[in-house]
């Protein structure tokens, strides 16, 4: 288990003081200008050579995403931009990251910004994270009392603001361009790529967009040395991370743990277990409602990592466990998953626009097996129909998990199906 | 979910809308966060104080005062407004009873919940009660899967909830008591149930700092 | 110049290109259905996937810029199932209404169905319904059908410069609206449903009339405005079905506007199909042996001096020649096209042309608009300067009354000649911008120039342009708008006459002209003629036929051959889509009969040896579809102007002619626009 020395949420529960006074003497803003004294190519490399890979559900890697950004600042302005838009299922972290410990990431901005020369950032938060936005609010004005941000930022001579924008209910809007989009005051509709933010983002400027755990990782990386967090997890998985363990687990909870840890050893050391016991699961999904869920079988010894994960044909995603015991009804689980990519897709691209809708309504008959037994195929072309022809990504977290349930419970849909022709032949 | 309407007829008509002057300053605040010319940023912003003004929802005028406060065309307002899911076009009650069912919470019991905010108010999801206090919405995931089953009362949580808890919650917010917000039963917000299994070597972590 | 491989065709590329115009370059064509070449690249219908060699996915081919060395493919298994998704995708809640739709025979989505659409339907769900909008008198909506290709939201957006039109709500539900149930307050509107892909929006005033295979078409030319817009005409039989846009990039793009697309109804109504009389105050069907006698009676022993002709603004360069050949042969010079009054100089044709060229406004980087009103008078010619705009670096001036936004920001400097004196002599900055620009124009609209002091505004403008280098040899920025389709032909004909309209109208009242010809003249207060024998030859009962003593039915521009000049003094030819009804005959063939029965025959029995004797009288007509600068010289009359602020002289943009004055379509417009106006007004 990791060591509470290596752990870098330290207020995590909110015990302790989540203002500035608390934040110092957890050792955050603690002599910041030497951090930044490194230079901006000097920080970017430590982050890279740390491994740390982004904390938002895709695991690029973080260092060389900074990097991308133009070496010097040219006609337009950076920016940086954090995405607080928390709104995967399954996932609570950097709620409790900015409510409790909001100077970790207001740390992490000005070192982040000034590895990539940029003068602004903004925290985009999810609207309904109104007490979180209001007290990341708050923190961001003790730090510009404290001379921590705004002219001159810890005496670095770095001038730097940071400042909060509310989003207004709408998941796309986590996507980094669609939250772009919705910063300069539109509908969060992703754009094309080409052009990437770090060469067109905000307002038409080079601009790079990380997710708050990632954002608030980093000034800790740079104390502490490369070394010590890719000592942490292990190669090409490292450091620690936030999990958020819910469903149906005898204590439910957000724990900081090590890349890697093996997925039963976190629920039974953290999360009190599966209700009812080890051998009472049916299946886990490992990382925020995109990923494929995994049955019991994979469970039982998969670590918990980018790597390991996707050898299992699921992944790490925003490291959200969602456990399932045996009373739970799988395929009303992932037709509900289905609901939400329906309600959720932006309308913009034709696959998810039609098939996030279609694929919810056959789950939907799935879920009280009317259906064909051949429509389970269907279903899965049209899964297959959207994955990788959409603008972003959406389309793919809607298709993957009905891919999940086709692969390890088609038994279980077929059954259903049966079921209930054999039910309506009765009644006739 | 609340069909979109392409135009917004049966709602009451609200012939005019302008900020409050308190309201103006916020306003200004907001659009000073953005650059010069970039005041389309605080559409989001101040459509939400709009929304407070108004009541919990958008008339058109109050969109359209939006619009031209930020030097938008009315259409790119609209399509904000109707595009985010905190917008709401119609009235409400003054309790928005914003009930997630997304997976993990439906895993733990929001089925119940939601049965029990239908029950106490007495009107069907979408509807205002009859004693114009309640709307209850079925909401996707609100970020507090931990603390499932949750539902946010206009901007408070209120978390670890099951069908006794939901009950007392609705009856106290009904005699204008505001319970405290964060998990219903005996817990400190993330952590599990009986205490951190980490953090116990920190000062502050585990418990509070003494 | 990037190279890459498409479907193993090595191919050489401009850079900045997309691959799908790569792939057209290539001759491979690409389905899509939201991009579109006029407009901005949305990506969003995923039609036009394609395999790029190393990538990991289908790449949309609208919105990839082409990179050297990239490897395409555009027929392999995993496009077509791509494409084959995504049609099916589109489908699922497309309606099965394609009897009953307007688009059908025409439909993007029913020809790629063909190609990659299923032949049933694997959609067991039901489909999706979307209320219909409300958008005007001209634009019909069945939005069921719509998929959410947003090529209308764009057009008016980036185009016509109106934020109506928006996609509300997300997901499935994303809707195409208004939001507010708004009329489209654009003069193009009518170019989203050439737009639009599928039978979400259609023509309103064709609804149900037609399927495009029962059509015949024919290209053509519009005639009200100036521009010359290359048009289609469709008919069926001999009536008029529907006008569309041709595309020509130098004047009209793709777009026409909504009164060349819409004002064809009026076609069809209030038309003149036989000879009149008026006996006893009333007008009275005749022959047109009788009406013809009754002219050459009239006519007999009056001497040249005492007839005058005027000519209409919608009238083919044959008809207004044969016209001033009849006059000269009857010993009259005095035939008038300028029945506005405008202070036109024909003296050297640079001083009545759009001298840049339409397209020339994309070059110019300081616009000054004197006097017009571009969106009123020339749609299509607005279009052109905010697309200008949109490109950026330009500023753009406005002195005269312009009540309405033109679509693009204008530096307001004045109402009146007194700005434009301030202008010219530096009080107002926007000389230095005019000086400074690389490209400077000057737009002269008719509404500084159809007033008694416009003689001396066109010499004042005439001025300013070549004090600020705006006429070079490699450009001329002076451009003359012009609001009547036939003037610049009118004038390469000479059509003008000392005293101007005002010298017919004295010489009228005053009883030295007793006889007056109108060729399809409406636009003046018939009661200037005074007591005149008015010979009245046109195709619509309006007000020159209801003041005349003899009526000649003739053809509206549909029903002719002819040539016109634009505002550009670009030559085009329209050709004939239909026949006039009735009696009513091409005009240069009724000039040449009723030459005959007067005993003064014109030299000419076909319309082939009217167009060379067009050559003759000035040869610019042999220069079809070319369009040059005029000759300079000194034009205009300098003097003092008056204090009077220039206004257009279009007040209804619905209304500009017999033809749309006598459409229904037009009427409908012009009341919605009313009412909007009055609802305006009431906030």
């Amino acid at each position: 288990m990791l060591a509470d020395e290596d752990r870098i949420f330290r207020n995590l529960y909110g015990f302790d003081d989540w203002g500035l006074d608390g934040a110092r003497r957890r050792g955050i803003w603690d002599n910041t200008a030497a951090l930044l004294a490194m230079g901006p190519a000097a920080i970017i490399d430590e982050i890279k050579k740390s491994g740390l890979r982004g904390r938002g559900g895709a695991g690029f890697p973080t260092g060389l995403k900074w990097s991308f950004m133009p070496k010097e600042v040219g006609e337009r302005p950076h920016y940086l931009v954090v995405n607080a838009d928390e709104s995967e299922p399954g996932t609570c972290k950097d709620r409790d990251i900015m409510r409790h410990d909001p100077h970790l990431l207001i740390e992490g901005c000005l070192v982040a910004g000034f590895a990539m020369k940029a003068h602004v950032a903004y925290i985009y938060v999810r609207g309904e994270f109104y007490d979180e936005a209001v007290k990341l609010e708050a923190a961001i004005r003790q730090a510009y009392d404290a001379g921590l941000i705004g002219r001159n930022a810890c005496g670095s001579g770095w001038d730097f603001d940071v400042y909060v924008h509310r989003g207004a209910g709408a998941y796309i809007c986590g996507e980094e361009t669609a939250l772009l989009e919705s910063l300069e005051g539109k509908k969060g509709m992703p754009r094309l790529k080409p052009p990437f933010p770090a060469g067109a983002g905000l307002y038409g400027c080079p601009s790079t967009v990380n997710n708050v755990e990632s954002i608030a990782v980093a000034p800790t990386i740079l104390r502490r040395g490369a070394t010590w967090f890719a000592g942490i997890g292990r190669p090409n998985n490292t450091g620690t991370k936030l999990f958020c363990i819910s469903g149906h687990v005898n204590k439910p909870c957000n724990v900081e743990e090590a890349m890697g840890i093996p997925l039963r050893e976190l629920i039974d050391k953290h999360a009190g277990g599966v209700r009812g016991g080890w051998d009472n699961l049916l299946a886990v999904i490992p990382g925020g409602a995109s990923v494929p869920l995994i049955p019991k079988s994979i469970c039982d010894d998969v670590l918990m990592d980018f790597d390991s994960l996707r050898n299992v044909q699921s992944g790490l995603g925003t490291a959200a466990v969602i456990v399932m015991d045996k009373s739970t009804d799988i395929i009303k689980a992932i037709a509900r998953l289905a609901y939400f990519y329906k309600h959720e897709s932006c309308g913009q691209c034709t696959p998810c626009r039609e098939g996030t809708g279609w694929m919810w309504r056959v789950m939907e008959r799935m879920v009280v097996g009317n259906a064909r037994i051949e429509e389970i195929d269907v279903l899965h072309d049209v899964t297959k129909q959207v994955e990788g022809h959409t603008i972003c990504a959406l389309g793919d977290a809607a298709a993957w998990p009905i891919q999940g349930l086709i692969r390890h419970f088609r038994p279980e849909m077929e059954r259903r199906i049966n079921e209930s022709k054999t039910r309506r032949m009765a009644a006739e | 979910m609340a069909m979109i309407t392409a135009d917004p007829q049966d709602v009451p008509r609200v012939e005019s809308f302008s900020f409050t002057p308190e309201n103006m300053e916020k306003v200004r605040a907001l659009i000073a966060r953005y650059p010069a010319d970039r005041q389309a940023s605080a559409v989001i912003g101040c459509l939400d104080l709009a929304q407070r003004q108004a009541g919990g929802w958008l008339p058109r005028a109050a969109m359209d005062h939006v619009a031209s406060l930020l030097d938008m065309a009315p259409i790119r307002v609209y399509e904000v407004a109707t595009f985010y899911t905190m917008f709401h076009l119609k009235p409400r009650g003054r309790y928005l009873l914003q009930v997630c069912t997304t997976t993990p919470c439906w895993l733990r019991g929001s089925d119940a919940v939601m049965k029990t905010c239908r029950e106490v108010t007495g009107v069907a999801p979408g509807e205002i009660s009859a004693d114009g206090l309640f709307t209850t919405v079925e909401v996707e995931c609100l970020g507090a899967c931990v603390n499932a089953p949750v539902i946010q009362v206009n901007d408070d949580f209120y978390e670890d909830l099951d069908e006794d808890s939901t009950r007392r919650l609705l009856e106290a917010l009904r005699r204008g008591e505001m319970p405290k917000a964060g998990p219903q039963i005996d817990r400190q917000s993330s952590a599990p149930v009986g205490g951190p299994t980490t953090l116990t070597t920190i000062p502050g972590g585990a418990a509070p700092r003494e | 110049m990037p190279k890459m491989k498409i479907d193993g065709i090595e191919i050489e590329v401009p850079a900045g290109i997309s691959v799908l115009q790569a792939c057209e370059m290539a001759g491979i064509e690409i389905p899509r259905f939201c991009y579109h070449e006029r407009l901005s690249i949305a990506g969003n219908c995923r039609m036009c996937l394609v395999e790029q060699e190393k990538a990991p996915k289908p790449i949309a081919s609208c919105a990839m810029p082409v990179m050297e060395g990239m490897v395409i493919h555009t027929n392999t298994p995993m496009v077509k199932k791509a494409r084959n998704g995504v049609m099916e995708f589109l489908l699922i809640n497309h309606p099965l209404d394609c009897p009953i739709c307007d688009q059908g025979g025409e439909c993007d989505l029913q020809d790629q169905a063909m190609a990659y659409g299923y032949d049933r339907s694997r959609f067991h769900e039901n489909k999706r319904a979307v209320p219909d909008k409300e958008l005007g008198p001209l634009v019909k909506t069945s939005m069921n059908r719509c998929i959410q290709c947003t090529r209308c939201v764009r057009f008016a957006t980036e185009v016509a410069g109106i934020e109506d039109l928006g996609a509300t709500g997300r997901g499935e539900q994303m809707e195409i609206t208004t939001y507010v149930q708004r009329t489209l307050t654009s003069e193009l509107s009518g170019n989203i449903v050439d737009l639009c892909p599928v039978g979400a929006l259609t023509s309103k005033p064709y609804a149900f009339n037609a399927r495009p295979w029962e059509l015949r078409k024919t290209q053509s030319i519009d005639v009200m405005d100036a521009l010359g817009s290359n048009i289609r005409i469709d008919t069926r039989g001999r009536e008029v079905m529907r006008v569309l846009p041709r595309i020509n990039e130098d004047i009209n793009e793709e777009w026409i506007a909504d009164k060349t697309r819409h004002a064809i109804d009026g076609l069809k109504r209030q038309r003149l199909d036989r000879p009149y009389v008026r006996r006893n105050g009333k007008l009275q069907p005749v022959d047109w042996t009788e009406a013809f006698d009754v002219i050459a009676t009239r006519l007999k022993d009056v001497a040249g001096a005492k007839i005058a002709a005027i000519v209409g603004d919608q009238c083919d360069a044959e008809a207004m020649l044969a016209l001033k050949d009849l006059m000269a042969a009857l010993g009259s010079s005095a035939v008038e096209c300028r029945q506005d009054g405008a202070q036109l100089d024909a003296s050297v044709r640079g001083a009545y042309l759009f001298n840049a060229g339409i397209a020339g406004i994309d070059r110019a980087d300081a616009i000054l608009l004197v006097g017009a009103n571009p969106r009123w008078e020339a749609p299509v010619l607005n279009a052109r300067i905010r697309k200008r705009y949109l490109a950026g670096k330009v500023r753009i001036g406005l002195i005269g009354e312009v009540p309405m936004d033109l679509t693009y920001p204008v530096e307001r400097l004045g109402h009146g000649p007194s700005a434009l004196d301030d202008v010219a002599e530096g009080r107002l900055a926007f000389l230095d911008a005019l000086k400074g620009a690389k490209n400077p124009m000057i737009i002269l609209g008719q509404g500084a120039l159809c007033r008694p002091d416009g003689a001396a505004v066109l010499a004042r403008t005439r001025v300013l342009a070549e004090s600020v280098n705006a006429v070079r040899d490699d450009w001329n920025g002076f451009c003359v708008l012009h609001t009547a389709a036939a003037r610049v032909a009118a004038l390469d004909l000479g059509l003008v006459t000392p005293g101007g309209i005002e010298g017919v109208f004295a010489g009228c009242e005053k009883g030295d002209i007793e006889v007056v010809y109108l060729l399809a003249a409406d636009e003046f207060d018939m009661k200037r003629l005074g007591k005149a024998f008015v010979i009245y030859q046109g195709h619509h009962g309006d007000a020159g036929a209801h003041r005349a003593d003899v009526v000649l039915p003739g053809a509206a521009y549909a029903e002719k051959p002819g040539i016109y000049a634009n505002t550009e003094g670009r030559i085009q030819l329209a050709r004939r889509a239909g026949f006039p009804p009735g009696e009513a005959r091409e005009d240069w063939a009724i000039l040449r009969a009723l030459s005959a029965v007067l005993g003064k025959k014109l030299p000419y029995d076909s319309l082939d040896q009217l167009r060379q004797r067009l050559v003759q009288a000035n040869p610019v007509f042999a220069a079809l579809d070319r369009q040059e600068a005029g000759a300079w010289g000194t034009f205009g009359t300098p003097g003092a102007m008056g204090d009077a602020p220039f206004r257009s002289p279009i007040a209804n943009y619905y209304m500009t002619c017999p033809i749309s004055r006598a459409s229904q379509t037009m009427a409908a417009c012009t009341a919605v626009r009313q009412a909007q106006q009055q609802a305006l007004a009431a906030e």
